[in-house]
């Protein structure tokens, strides 16, 4: 018999307050509650964690790496959108 | 740790692999760039790290059963909270390392199936006994000073969700080798019999744990191009060396003698140099013959079989909420 | 070393049974790391295990400084045999299959966060201090168990089976949780311990919620098994000490 597949959740971790959640690895389970808290369990055990998300890999969209020179090369030849493209005197100071 | 996997040969049939695509790969490995799950990589790489990553994860569940073997049996309350944490810590290493596997597209399903039907490997040293309480003393000490030492490294490999699963690892494993070391101390301050203890437990682990970083390079089928492609940062050797040159002066604050009559002190080199490995009983370990082979398989299966039900009800009940939910929807 | 007798104050008695019901129970759930039914779950029941032995051992050493006779919570825990022992009986019994393991822990917890949420307000300082962590520990126990029971007594018709199975068994050792003796009485009287009948509603609010959701009955109160709190115990406990003191009893007086 195949062993039916359990599914896959992402685990994203606040670790301390103001930080954003990040991503720190996977669990298995069928279902959110249970994500929650394999994701509890496995992933804070030394006090990591303020708040935890858990998304269904499977809903996750990712971006193709063929993409990669269509999706983010274009942005290379924009220099007007950082600061430093403007000359400003020094004696105007910081801006 | 674990990473005997590299030095099977690669049976899989030689794909005529795109050029540039290759060109590309490789320079990027040379920068020190890493590689990520959906970027184009040979069907080599591919295998070589599913297999590898996976006998690492196998070696984590299966590792967790001789030390498992004495949490009951742990001979104070603080020893046996640390013990339960570190044999925990192992099941969330196997879990780590079963997810960077998955993100080269093999399930934690059909992984676990390899390793259960005998396909996968794991580490030979989990097919040794704990026969004395010394035994966890020494697993800490001895095989977890070796897996640092292959493991540090790793948190440098080229492919990321497996250095991003080191790196989690090696944080996590900094107290299992302190832990271990600790218990040998004390029993080798505390009674003669407990010495005696710490010395029988040093004589059947030693060469146990030097095997552990896997043949020599000579002998080495893989070490080569997993070099190259940098899955593998150092040779089987020059860790070896690097764990015996670090255990021997620790063995000797503890008072107790390496089971190895040839071990002397290379002033030149700066190295210890130890005697020749019994290779032949390694080959047999992985050909299944060690002391414990059959039992950590059994053990492995049974937890596996008598789970099945509970995996089952899970996913059941997970069923009956969605179609619940669908229901109230339909209804409103 | 030989057995240890403890001068047994109803503080000193109180702790030991609070103590030993955290340690057995432990023990009990330790038995599943590196067998569970996934990692997931190995990593799970480790944790549940750990809150457990971390209250036992906070109980053990004040029940050691109450005592005053120097001892040390080892002393306590492995220099005692099982008629010394006053866990409640549920505890102690075998470790079963995962449906047993998870209703246990479900029972237990549904008494315990109530008994330590009440305890955070005990007139003993150090029982409210272990009151206080202990709870929030507890919280999580209920949660864990209790989402595990809803699952299997609504998974498939063999999760069900064993739910039902494991609730005959365990159902006749619940009545333990809430008896008070003259010890208990006195720790009563004393504001040192929640009053076990003010305990019931809540572990009977938590029981009905999560049998309701989980489609099992709740079980007529017949006859209940008692004995534990005062040392009388199933024939598993003995084993259970035999594995658990083997060293300290086999090498005694060593550091370990």
């Amino acid at each position: 018999m195949t062993e039916p597949k359990m599914p896959l959740w992402e685990v994203f971790i606040r670790a301390r307050s103001g930080l954003a959640h990040r991503h720190v690895g996977s669990v298995h389970a069928a279902d959110a509650e249970m994500a929650l808290q394999a994701a509890r369990d496995t992933y804070t055990r030394r006090g990591e964690a303020l708040s935890i998300w858990v998304v269904p890999s499977a809903a996750i969209t990712a971006s193709d790496p063929a993409d990669k020179d269509s999706l983010f090369e274009p942005t290379a030849s924009k220099p007007y959108r950082h600061p430093t493209f403007y000359d400003i005197p020094s004696e105007v100071g910081h801006m | 740790m674990y990473t005997q996997a590299l030095n099977q040969a690669d049976t899989g049939s030689k794909l005529v692999e795109d050029a540039d695509k290759l060109a590309r790969f490789e320079a990027k490995i040379d920068a020190e760039e890493r590689i990520e799950p959906n970027d184009w990589m040979p069907e080599a790489y591919r295998r070589t790290l599913v297999r590898q990553i996976s006998q690492h994860a196998h070696s984590e569940i299966v590792g967790m059963l001789p030390e498992g073997n004495w949490i009951t049996r742990a001979p104070t309350l603080r020893r046996k909270a640390a013990l339960i944490a570190k044999v925990q810590d192992e099941g969330g290493h196997g879990l780590y390392l079963y997810a960077a596997a998955e993100t080269l597209g093999v399930s934690r399903e059909e992984l676990i199936d390899q390793l259960l039907s005998g396909r996968a490997k794991y580490s030979s040293i989990f097919n040794y006994p704990t026969l004395t309480w010394a035994d966890i003393g020494c697993i800490g000490w001895l095989v977890d000073g070796a897996a640092i030492m292959n493991q540090i490294p790793l948190c440098r490999t080229s492919y990321g969700p497996y250095a991003r699963a080191m790196i989690r690892i090696c944080k996590e494993e900094s107290f299992h080798q302190r832990q271990g070391y600790e218990i040998m101390l004390t029993l080798c301050r505390g009674s003669a019999e407990q010495k005696a203890m710490a010395q029988d437990a040093l004589n059947r682990w030693w060469w146990p744990a030097l095997m552990m970083f896997g043949p020599p390079d000579a002998a080495s089928v893989h070490t080569e191009q997993s070099m190259r492609w940098k899955i593998k940062r150092f040779t089987n050797d020059a860790l070896r060396q690097q764990f015996v040159d670090a255990t021997v002066p620790q063995a000797h604050f503890l008072g107790l003698t390496i089971p190895d009559p040839d071990l002397r002190y290379d002033e030149a080199s700066g190295h210890w140099r130890f005697g020749a490995i019994d290779w032949e009983e390694f080959r047999q370990v992985l050909a299944g013959n060690g002391p414990c082979n059959r039992e950590r398989m059994e053990a492995r299966r049974r937890a596996h079989e008598e789970g099945a039900w509970v995996r089952e009800a899970a996913l059941a009940h997970a069923a009956k909420r969605r179609a619940r939910a669908a229901a109230k929807i339909a209804a409103e | 070393m030989t057995t240890i007798a403890i001068t047994e104050t109803p503080l000193v008695l109180s702790l030991l049974r609070l103590a030993d019901t955290a340690l057995v129970h432990s023990h009990r759930l330790s038995e599943w790391c590196g067998h569970a039914p996934m990692i997931e779950e190995d990593l799970a029941l480790a944790n549940l295990a750990l809150d457990l032995l971390g209250q036992a051992r906070a109980l053990y050493t004040y029940a050691a400084e109450v005592e005053g006779a120097g001892r040390t919570e080892d002393d306590l825990a492995y220099l005692r045999d099982a008629p010394q022992y006053r866990n409640v009986l549920m505890a102690e019994l075998p470790r079963g299959d995962f449906a047993f393991t998870i209703l246990r822990g479900f029972l237990l917890s549904a008494w315990a966060h109530p008994f330590w949420q009440a305890a955070t307000r005990s007139t003993d300082a150090q029982l409210a201090a272990i009151a206080a962590k202990a709870e929030k520990e507890a919280a999580y126990h209920v949660r864990h168990t209790g989402e595990w029971t809803i699952r299997l007594g609504d998974g498939t018709d063999e999760s069900r089976r064993r739910m039902l199975a494991a609730l005959e068994a365990l159902w006749p050792y619940s009545g333990e949780l809430f008896e008070a003796d003259a010890a208990d009485r006195a720790m009563i009287a004393a504001g040192v311990l929640p009053d076990p009948a003010t305990i019931r509603p809540a572990w009977e609010a938590t029981v009905t919620r999560v049998f309701d959701e989980a489609l099992l009955p709740r079980p007529a109160d017949g006859w209940m098994h008692t004995g534990g709190r005062s040392g009388r115990h199933t024939e598993h406990l003995g084993h259970m000490l035999a594995v658990m003191q083997h060293l300290q009893r086999a090498y005694p007086g060593c550091s370990w």
